[in-house]
């Protein structure tokens, strides 16, 4: 299920050892998942033109190869809600190490998930869901399953949340869009399947679900090391993508 | 590969006997063997010789007739050698007591033994590990036979990478009255781990439930135990050591981070249906109770008793375990009210928890216990027996017994263990039902019935 503009774009972050955001964000849109508006600004004018363009507010994120944890650098912005924000910002992530540009973004709200999936040693690729935003860690509210995913697995996971209020519409709320959430997991089953010789875990965090959209705001690939796992490359050769 | 020779030998060799040192593990299994199980056992060192008036044969292939097993607990750097020689001789298996392989940093001895063996086809338990338990065939447990507990022969297959934990769990199933049918200590699993033992024990007629202690599984073997547990038709139950973080790279995702080694164990086990034993105190209840239920339970549960104390603590227990306790509708405590002895249905509070008050006789408990069997929105009756309750007798585990083989709706029995009420106890579990030393456990017990389905 890996187009050629995905592989491409895994063979392109070989060296880094990850996908940056925006080119996670493509890779993920080319599986047919839904990614906020964005674009990559290298200049503050084309941040402003962009920003103008989607409307206030937005978010401006940095990007930059020397930063995964990117709200641990201070890189992460929401809210912007003018033009004259919107420089300052784009004035001080700049400064941030390794600095590639700024990545500009519609503002999506609703329940913030963290989907991911891990290359385990002993079960090979699992897939996670959880309550989640920059505080993921801290409430370790996460429920594992081994891929690739059936629908009663999906279920179950929903179920077993402890957050599973929220999706559901916690006081008055809106439920989220329960379709749309169940797509995004079998699609990322479906690519860790896949991928399985070639990541290490990824990371979808947050993923904003509200009641019309699932939408990836944040997404990173860690790819497999090979100088340290020689292993994967001799058993499995030519199995892998790369 | 055919694992039948490794646990019904006809005979054996217990190579590496010798015959200066008599503590030595060789030595130690002879002795047992010959003299406790009365097993057809010779002797081999290379130096020959006599031991206890008996050849000792210098190889396994001067040995005259057909051998079944090689049990080998000579140096290291020998036991290839001995491998060769015993495939040579037409044996069906070997079990490798020797330590001094990977463990200790001989990968290469220990890849070389498990190359030789796969070219023949040729299975072996090891090394490095304690072997097999197969009563009444033989045992290859170094340790002798006055210091041994046996559990009697039953259901469970107990199979272990730790040697000692086996042991300790042997003494545990012999305490709890609980059978074997096999133990095995697989030490480095070099050739035959989980995955094929579990096989092994899937087929095995004399096999209800397969028990496993678990330290951790190679590349990827995790996925293929867990699908042909799922598969295997009988419970599998897991212990899982080494349940702390270890080895997250500082640059790990949040999903690395929170997906631990551990984590994903156990997550995996409940997907499938594998019934995780979440420490060493569930291990053996649950073992117990998949002897004598094989299938699963919904979370509704029934609880009979005759204080009102152990039914509020039963109901806290199950509520914090996501068992519920539904209450009965009226009319149902209506019809039990109608079943029950007149001088206790003024005082009996039958909503569920049903407590029918310490003037209960059996007869309480048994109509109670028919009556709920029979309702669809209990899967499963905890019955909390106060044996000091004067109407009650030892005939009561037995009268329940009946209700579960004619109603299929499993019990499980809440008895204190002393030596007073052991006679109560063994009502219940000599006649296939569950008996529990606490409340907690006994709401394990359900907890696990529950647990042996995917979640």
């Amino acid at each position: 299920m890996l187009t050629r503009e995905m592989r491409e774009i895994l063979l392109t972050s070989k060296e880094t050892g990850w996908v940056l955001e925006p080119q996670a964000k493509r890779f993920f849109s080319l599986a047919g998942l839904e990614v906020p508006r964005y674009f990559l600004a290298g200049q503050i004018e084309e941040a402003v033109r962009f920003a103008k363009s989607i409307g206030y507010p937005v978010v401006a994120k940095v990007v930059s190869p020397k930063v995964i944890h990117k709200s641990e650098k201070n890189g992460v912005e929401v809210g912007i809600g003018n033009e004259r924000q919107l420089m300052g910002t784009f004035d001080r992530l700049s400064k941030i190490e390794g600095f590639a540009g700024v990545l500009i973004e519609e503002m999506v709200s609703g329940v913030e998930l963290i989907i991911g999936a891990k290359n385990d040693f002993q079960f090979g690729p699992v897939i996670l869901l959880g309550l989640g935003g920059t505080w993921a860690e801290i409430y370790q509210d996460v429920v594992l399953r081994m891929a690739p995913l059936m629908q009663k697995d999906i279920d179950s996971m929903k179920r077993c949340l402890r957050a599973r209020p929220l999706l559901e519409g916690y006081r008055g709320a809106e439920p989220v869009d329960s379709e749309k959430l169940n797509k995004l997991l079998l699609t990322l089953s479906d690519l860790v399947m896949s991928l399985e010789h070639d990541f290490e875990s990824i990371d979808l965090n947050p993923v904003i679900c509200n009641s019309s959209r699932c939408v990836i705001a944040d997404a990173r690939i860690m790819l497999k090391n090979f100088t340290i796992s020689p292993i994967t490359t001799q058993s499995h050769r030519g199995e892998g993508i790369f | 590969m055919d694992l039948h020779g490794l646990f019904k030998p006809k005979n054996f060799a217990v190579i590496g006997i010798s015959l200066t040192n008599e503590r030595h593990p060789a030595n130690v299994i002879y002795n047992k063997n010959k003299f406790r199980l009365r097993a057809e056992v010779f002797p081999v060192n290379d130096r020959g010789g006599l031991y206890q008036g008996e050849k000792v044969y210098a190889s396994i292939l001067d040995i005259p007739g057909k051998i079944d097993l090689a049990v080998i607990a000579t140096r290291s750097e020998m036991v290839p050698k001995m491998v060769t020689d015993s495939i040579r001789a037409g044996v069906k298996g070997a079990v490798v007591i020797s330590g001094g392989f990977a463990e200790s940093g001989n990968k290469d001895l220990q890849d070389r033994l498990v190359s030789i063996a796969k070219e023949a086809d040729f299975p072996f338990i090891g090394p490095n590990c304690l072997g097999i338990y197969s009563h009444p065939f033989y045992d290859t447990f170094f340790i002798p036979s006055e210091r041994m507990i046996r559990p009697e022969k039953g259901g469970v297959a107990l199979i272990s990478q730790s040697g000692g934990i086996l042991v300790d769990h042997m003494v545990k199933l012999a305490g709890e009255g609980v059978g074997l049918s096999k133990a095995i200590s697989i030490g480095n699993k070099a050739l035959i781990g989980e995955i094929e033992l579990l096989e092994y024990f899937a087929q095995d007629p004399e096999t209800n439930v397969i028990a496993f202690y678990i330290e951790g599984f190679g590349k990827r073997e995790g996925r293929e135990f867990i699908l042909k547990a799922e598969g295997c038709g009988k419970p599998v139950v897991a212990l899982k050591a080494g349940k702390t973080p270890m080895g997250i790279r500082a640059v790990a995702s949040h999903t690395a981070a929170m997906a631990g080694d551990y984590e994903v164990f156990s997550s995996v086990l409940a997907q499938y249906g594998v019934v995780e034993a979440k420490d060493e105190y569930e291990l053996i209840p649950f073992c117990e109770v998949f002897c004598c239920y094989r299938g699963s339970i919904g979370g509704n549960i029934g609880i009979i008793t005759g204080s009102g104390g152990h039914g509020a603590l039963a109901v806290d227990t199950c509520l914090s375990h996501g068992l519920s306790v539904p209450a009965l509708a009226d009319s149902d405590q209506i019809e039990i009210r109608q079943r029950i002895s007149p001088r206790i249905q003024a005082i009996s509070s039958l909503r569920n928890p049903v407590d029918l008050t310490g003037s209960a006789v059996d007869e309480d408990f048994v109509n109670t216990a028919k009556f709920l069997s029979e309702r669809e929105e209990i899967d499963c009756l905890l019955i909390l027996l106060l044996p000091y309750l004067p109407g009650i007798s030892s005939d009561l585990g037995a009268r329940l017994s009946q209700i579960y083989r004619q109603t299929g709706k499993p019990i499980i029995a809440y008895v204190p263990h002393v030596d007073k009420f052991m006679m109560f106890v063994e009502g219940f579990q000599l006649n296939q039902i569950p008996v529990s030393h606490s409340i907690e456990e006994a709401v394990h017990m359900a907890e696990a019935l529950r647990r042996h389905q995917p979640c």
